[in-house]
């Protein structure tokens, strides 16, 4: 059984079986705190740590930032942040009991490791936006909006998905 | 008498705490379900791998049928969650970016940060990209201020916006989920086979 797993640690847990546990974890936490999961608002948190440190007074006087400024205390103190900390942790710890942790870039055997990486940066680039201008990205708009059946949940689902497969066409070199 | 903390069931204190375990649930999940591979997640915009399609909708049907019966079993008071505001074209405009984003990045920012853990370097990439774009909304902030804020209709929900009743609701979506499960193995059938890990 361990040969097994270790000459196959691609192998994945059944969808239907981590999307049901995935459910049980968003209701949770809405039990728990009130509020949904999130991603991108920690890494916003960091942006806004950052800017603040390096040029305070115009963190301070942009518009955006200002607003989660706190006066005693540092940005990356925050929910989200936590959350997301944990995020790399468990991440950490399924990766490790499955053999899947190792430094390497992933792409297609038909695209170079550059290709791969410019990719990934414009993508980056193009989902951090999206994600401020949606005030949350697939985990706090889309998944936790559709849990308590937010309409702007199920629109921005609804516009993350119908541009990614309008658009898949002309990024298919990258994957397939 | 939910949600615990911010009826204060359980010390603030607790907060934080609550989050990283929270946090690690969802890594776990997420990273164990093959998230973490963006040659797995791009697999449902070209129809050989339907892992993002069954994870998400399946979470989102569980979820909303559990808050719902907690609700309806008076454990949970819907009336006090959070619920994500709908600015129209933020939402629409926003998320027509980040489809984008996705099929040419492969991850989601929830994705890359658990491929970050396992060693992915595209992603830890893909990381600083998010980054560069938050910089950027920020610094040209007055430039999308108009969507950001405008277009505002409140903290809605589906039954705001068309009347429906809630239960119908969550009854046809997950009928929906159920559909697209048995369509989209039909087509993974058809699809040319894409190995990767």
């Amino acid at each position: 059984m361990k040969t097994k797993k270790q000459n196959n640690s691609h192998i994945y847990w059944n969808p239907y079986f981590g999307g049901f546990l995935l459910g049980i974890i968003i209701i949770f936490t809405f039990y728990l705190t009130g509020r949904g999961l999130g991603a991108s608002g920690a890494v916003k948190s960091t942006v806004v740590t950052i800017v603040d440190q390096v040029a305070p007074t115009h963190a301070e006087n942009n518009t955006y930032y200002s607003q989660f400024l706190k006066d005693d205390d540092t940005p990356m103190n925050t929910w989200l942040v936590f959350e997301a900390l944990g995020v790399i942790i468990g991440a950490f710890i399924s990766g490790s009991l499955s053999g899947r942790i190792r430094w390497r870039i992933q792409h297609s055997p038909k695209i170079s490791s550059k290709r791969r990486l410019v990719f990934a940066l414009l993508g980056g680039v193009l989902f951090g936006l999206g994600a401020q201008i949606a005030r949350g990205c697939t985990s706090g708009a889309a998944l936790s909006g559709m849990a308590v059946l937010s309409s702007g949940g199920f629109i921005t689902m609804l516009a993350i998905f119908g541009s990614a497969f309008a658009t898949a066409y002309f990024f298919r070199k990258n994957w397939i | 008498m939910g949600p615990l903390l911010p009826n204060g069931f359980i010390p603030f204190e607790w907060d934080s705490i609550i989050a990283i375990i929270i946090g690690i649930a969802f890594g776990f999940v997420l990273e164990s379900s093959g998230f973490s591979s963006s040659r797995k997640l791009a697999g449902v915009f070209y129809g050989y791998d339907f892992a993002v399609l069954k994870v998400f909708f399946t979470a989102a049907a569980v979820s909303v049928i559990g808050i719902y019966y907690m609700d309806y079993l008076g454990y949970l008071d819907i009336t006090q969650l959070y619920i994500h505001p709908t600015y129209l074209w933020g939402a629409i405009i926003g998320g027509v970016i980040m489809g984008v984003g996705f099929v040419a990045g492969g991850f989601c920012p929830g994705t890359s940060l658990c491929a970050v853990a396992i060693g992915k370097l595209d992603a830890w990439v893909y990381v600083f990209g998010i980054m560069i774009g938050v910089f950027l909304f920020s610094e040209l902030f007055p430039l999308f201020e108009p969507i950001y804020d405008g277009y505002f209709l409140g903290n809605i929900t589906l039954i705001d916006s068309f009347g429906w009743n809630p239960y119908w609701i969550i009854f046809i979506f997950a009928i929906i989920a159920v559909v697209s499960f048995v369509i989209a193995d039909i087509i993974r059938k058809r699809v040319k086979k894409v190995f990767y890990e």
